[in-house]
């Protein structure tokens, strides 16, 4: 128990000073990198408490894909060098505002983790679920029968955004050439090969 | 404090929420810091989800975590694929000069 109170502090510590890191570093990279680094000490904690199914789902497809995916675009449209720039420069009175909605967000929160009354067996970890099938069994065995509508809905979700995702960023090139099977099968040898008289001692002129 | 109950989890997951929202109000850079703020937004009400599932003994809020993780996957995609849009159109991204809309 000491061991796991031990790596939840080590954790959470972690996790916090890097999602602090996130709204506060200097340039976009250094907040995408501590954004990963957040992302897998949270996934690690979801290990420890014993969800290690969607704890790996965190590191591999949140850490895998995701952070990239922000990585990718962090790379393509070359915002390094904009520096940051808070509390200087033009007048914002958003600030105090956000601070005071954001604090209050906070305490909140607490005041509602510390009143709350627990029921006993709820309180503590040792009623953690130990059931000798793993928890990925678990999971396989609800998602897949009980909510399997909400499961195909998530692909659907997936799917939309896909294209939608292709739908905004394709651009029609100009320049480009491209295949048209279409033209290519409809050609027919009236409108394709021309005929012409060259006359001895003169070249033709392909007018294109 | 030894004991790692379900108020510490919950703390945290408060702690990481408030995070994300002074993030999204005090960012001053670009759009893409707002994105991760929701990212982390949405990390946090994971991780309530979770430790309510482990705590409480029911597997169904990690099904409702996993459903949580695909639709943040999709906002992840569809807002980074606007940003490039934006970029492609205005050649800037930072939070003062968009203001198309007069917001």
């Amino acid at each position: 128990m000491i061991i796991h109170s031990i790596f939840f502090y080590f954790f959470s510590v972690i996790a916090i000073f890097s999602s602090l890191m996130v709204i506060t570093s200097r340039s976009t990279i250094n907040s995408v990198f501590f954004l990963i680094l957040d992302f897998i000490s949270v996934g690690c904690l979801f290990i420890m408490v014993g969800a290690e199914f969607l704890g790996m789902i965190l590191l591999i497809v949140y850490v895998g894909a995701v952070a990239v995916l922000f990585l990718f675009v962090v790379m393509m449209l070359n915002v390094a060098e904009q520096k940051q720039s808070w509390f200087i420069g033009k007048k914002s009175t958003h600030i105090p505002t956000g601070l005071i909605v954001s604090v209050l967000i906070l305490l909140e929160l607490l005041v509602v983790v510390g009143g709350w009354k627990y029921k006993d067996d709820v309180m503590s970890s040792n009623t953690l679920l130990l059931s000798d099938i793993s928890n990925t069994h678990q999971l396989g065995l609800v998602m897949y029968t009980e909510y399997i509508l909400y499961f195909q809905l998530a692909g659907i979700v997936l799917l939309l955004a896909m294209i939608g995702a292709i739908l905004l960023t394709f651009r029609e090139r100009v320049g480009v050439k491209k295949q048209s099977y279409f033209n290519q099968i409809s050609r027919n040898p009236s409108n394709a090969v021309e005929l012409i008289d060259v006359k001895s001692n003169q070249g033709i002129k392909i007018d294109d | 404090m030894i004991e790692i109950g379900l108020g510490h989890y919950l703390s945290l997951g408060a702690i990481i929420f408030f995070l994300g929202v002074i993030g999204i109000f005090l960012n001053r850079k670009n759009v893409i810091v707002i994105l991760m703020s929701i990212e982390l937004i949405l990390l946090a009400v994971n991780i309530n989800l979770i430790s309510f599932s482990i705590f409480s003994g029911d597997i169904i809020g990690q099904i409702f975590t996993m459903l949580i993780l695909t639709v943040a996957a999709a906002e992840a995609a569809i807002g980074l694929a606007i940003i490039v849009v934006y970029y492609r159109n205005r050649g800037s991204i930072r939070v003062e000069d968009i203001h198309g809309m007069k917001g």
